[in-house]
């Protein structure tokens, strides 16, 4: 018995394609599921700028020392601030980051504030923020005295030891000139990185302060 | 663009980015090798040259910075206190893996070089910035004074 090879006819080619072409069209036209929207890691959220209350913004306390406290309390906002406290520490080392854990490396404040005569601020710290490696810097970077040390105390208290001759070392005048022109104090608005910048600005914290000034300077308890 | 870099007594043209930090300019550049990368933030110590004397963090410094001043490498040490840090260095035995050495080495020269007879209490402030993985710490304060002991009877 001769055996006959099967054979494809033409219609079962045809239909192979039409199933062929189904196939594609449907792998084409399937229903896409878009992944699942995440947020953006905190890693790369843009630093945001908190806003400072103008001076205008208290003209409707009417009284004069509620007025005062009103406009020193704004401003405190940026004095208790990390920016700030962490070069007002109360003891030789200074903090960093917006947690104002103790500095790593461990440094001291030395003789003059800008370090021990050994291992200086400048070892690490330039004349600018070092975008690069994220290092911060400023000419006159350095830690305030231990007597101006904000760190562990209340905004009343440190509002006392602003005005007190024998911790301040400052008079008013210079007190206004350090807040509100001082470049040192000004890169507390610009610090570089993923620091998170004192509110408002600097002219914004200094007319605050000069506002504060004028209506006595009162400070809360 | 082209900067004019001052390094171990040579004067060096180099072509990159102002902004490059010094560690690049000396490791990828002028191949001094000796210094090294540790954590490129200024954290370990372990890229420690000097610049006018005193110690600076080449991995957070600029080019740009860095040419407005003498720099010194491992390299280029020299002076009867590297000579003295040497001797106690390999007397004692000081490195292990040896990676954060020549930082080690710059910053303690920096110290002697500036007090020839230091306290446990210098040394430990002067040093706190460079950390050693190994911790040599104790062989390194104990190098430090063998230095400093060795120079006061050269004197």
């Amino acid at each position: 018995m001769k055996l006959r090879r099967p054979r494809l006819s033409c219609l079962s080619i045809a239909m192979i394609l039409f199933a062929l072409i189904i196939l594609i069209v449907a792998i084409l036209l399937r229903p896409l599921t878009l992944p699942k929207p995440e947020a953006l890691s905190a890693a790369f959220a843009p630093v945001v700028v908190a806003p400072l209350k103008p001076v205008s913004a208290f003209n409707a306390i009417v009284d004069p020392a509620a007025r005062s406290v009103a406009l020193f309390q704004e401003a405190g906002r940026v004095i208790r601030h990390p920016r700030c406290m962490n070069c007002h520490p109360r003891t030789d080392r200074p903090t960093q980051t917006d947690a104002m854990r103790p500095h790593m490396p461990a440094v001291a404040r030395g003789p003059d504030g800008a370090g021990d005569p050994h291992l200086r601020c400048a070892t690490c710290h330039n004349d600018a923020n070092f975008t690069g490696r994220d290092v911060p810097g400023n000419p006159q970077w350095l830690l305030a005295l231990i007597e101006q040390a904000w760190q562990g105390r209340s905004l009343g208290e440190t509002c006392r030891q602003l005005f007190d001759p024998a911790r301040s070392y400052i008079t008013r005048a210079e007190l206004l000139e350090h807040m509100a022109n001082d470049a040192l104090v000004g890169w507390a608005w610009h610090p570089g990185g993923d620091r998170p910048p004192a509110p408002g600005t600097q002219a914004q914290f200094g007319a605050l302060i000069a506002a504060w000034r004028e209506t006595d300077a009162r400070w809360p308890a | 663009m082209t900067h004019s870099l001052f390094v171990n007594g040579r004067l060096h043209s180099v072509d990159t980015d102002g902004d490059a930090p010094l560690l690049w300019v000396l490791r990828d550049h002028l191949r001094l090798t000796g210094t090294k990368y540790g954590c490129g933030k200024a954290q370990c110590g372990a890229c420690t040259v000097h610049a006018d004397g005193q110690p600076v963090r080449s991995c957070s410094l600029s080019l740009a910075d860095a040419a407005t001043s003498r720099i010194e490498t491992i390299e280029g040490a020299a002076g009867p206190e590297a000579e003295a840090l040497t001797a106690a260095w390999v007397a004692r035995g000081v490195p292990q893996c040896g990676f954060c050495q020549s930082g080690q080495l710059m910053s303690a020269l920096a110290l002697l070089r500036a007090n020839s007879a230091p306290t446990d209490a210098d040394i430990d402030a002067a040093m706190s910035g460079n950390l050693c993985r190994c911790a040599t710490y104790n062989r390194i304060r104990a190098g430090i004074h063998d230095a400093a002991a060795a120079l006061g009877d050269r004197s």
